[in-house]
């Protein structure tokens, strides 16, 4: 088998993976989403799991890796080497924040759910491509 | 508490973790969506976007597995069983909130997936001032829109 088929192969099994994971876990439906994030309410405490299961879980894999030279089929580790914070960093957050907050979709589980697609999540999806383009409009020199 | 949805989300969290390792050990690369998903439109990197569009079509392709199996492997709220959720508001509400979210994850270089499960892994600084800040903006969202003004999502 080709290098670049065995990329290929890799790429689909880490996003089928991701999708399993979502959807077991539930974030696949909103209202899990709103209902963790909606503190004075009926708080649903089942994100807590899935943040913390994929990052504990992540936090081990990484560590076993990064040990390695480079990856099974790829040069080099592709990671962020910036450590500094600044304006941009901390405003996208707030703003992927509050778009989160009012629709209970962050980029993955919208994406995963277009099996079960709808108009508002199509909307949703639109919009979400337009304001990556519309990001590239906002000049680099706030840092 | 609701032990099955508890128990769903741990399940579900060790594997999306997994895969965010599996990413790393064969191809290198942080499993970020809004990274893979969006500098597929807006950078189109050359030779660089097989895996990305491979790794989509495996991410929508496990809920649909999901459903297709049966078997009420899903965690929907109210309806244990049910794999994809409905929306919490209807065109208008998703239109701003998609804006706010692909602004927001590319001015912040990253959403829940490449902060949350692989910059907190790396115990990256940015990632942890990142996260805290979508999350404490989600809560306060939330709230007003449910407490303060009532009604909406």
């Amino acid at each position: 088998m080709k290098t670049s088929h065995l990329k290929t192969l890799a790429g689909y099994i880490a996003g089928l993976i991701f999708g399993l994971g979502l959807a077991i876990s539930g974030m696949t439906d909103p209202a899990r989403v709103l209902g963790f994030l909606d503190v004075a309410g009926a708080w649903d405490p089942t994100l807590v799991f899935v943040l913390g299961g994929a990052v504990v879980t992540n936090f081990i894999g990484y560590r076993l890796v990064l040990r390695r030279p480079n990856p099974l089929f790829g040069e080099r580790f592709q990671l962020p080497t910036r450590q500094d914070l600044d304006g941009r960093l901390i405003g996208g957050a707030a703003l992927f924040g509050i778009g989160w907050g009012l629709s209970g979709y962050c980029p993955g589980p919208a994406f995963a759910s277009i099996a079960g697609l709808t108009l508002p999540l199509a909307a949703m999806l639109v919009a979400m491509i337009a304001g990556w383009f519309l990001a590239r409009a906002v000049p680099t020199s706030a840092r | 508490m609701d032990w099955s949805a508890t128990l769903h989300g741990l399940i579900g969290g060790v594997l999306i973790g997994l895969s965010a390792t599996w990413l790393m050990a064969t191809l290198g690369r942080i499993a970020g969506i809004s990274g893979i998903l969006g500098q597929l439109f807006t950078v189109r990197p050359q030779g660089d976007s097989a895996w990305r569009l491979a790794f989509l079509a495996g991410l929508v392709s496990g809920p649909l597995v999901l459903m297709l199996a049966g078997g009420g492997l899903g965690n929907v709220v109210g309806a244990p069983g049910k794999v994809i959720g409905e929306p919490a508001g209807g065109v208008a509400l998703m239109l701003v909130a998609g804006l706010l979210v692909g602004l927001g994850t590319s001015l912040g270089s990253g959403c829940t997936s490449g902060h949350g499960v692989c910059g907190l892994a790396r115990l990256s600084p940015r990632s942890l001032v990142a996260t805290i800040t979508f999350l404490v903006a989600a809560i306060v969202t939330v709230y007003v829109v449910r407490h303060m003004i009532g009604g909406g999502a």
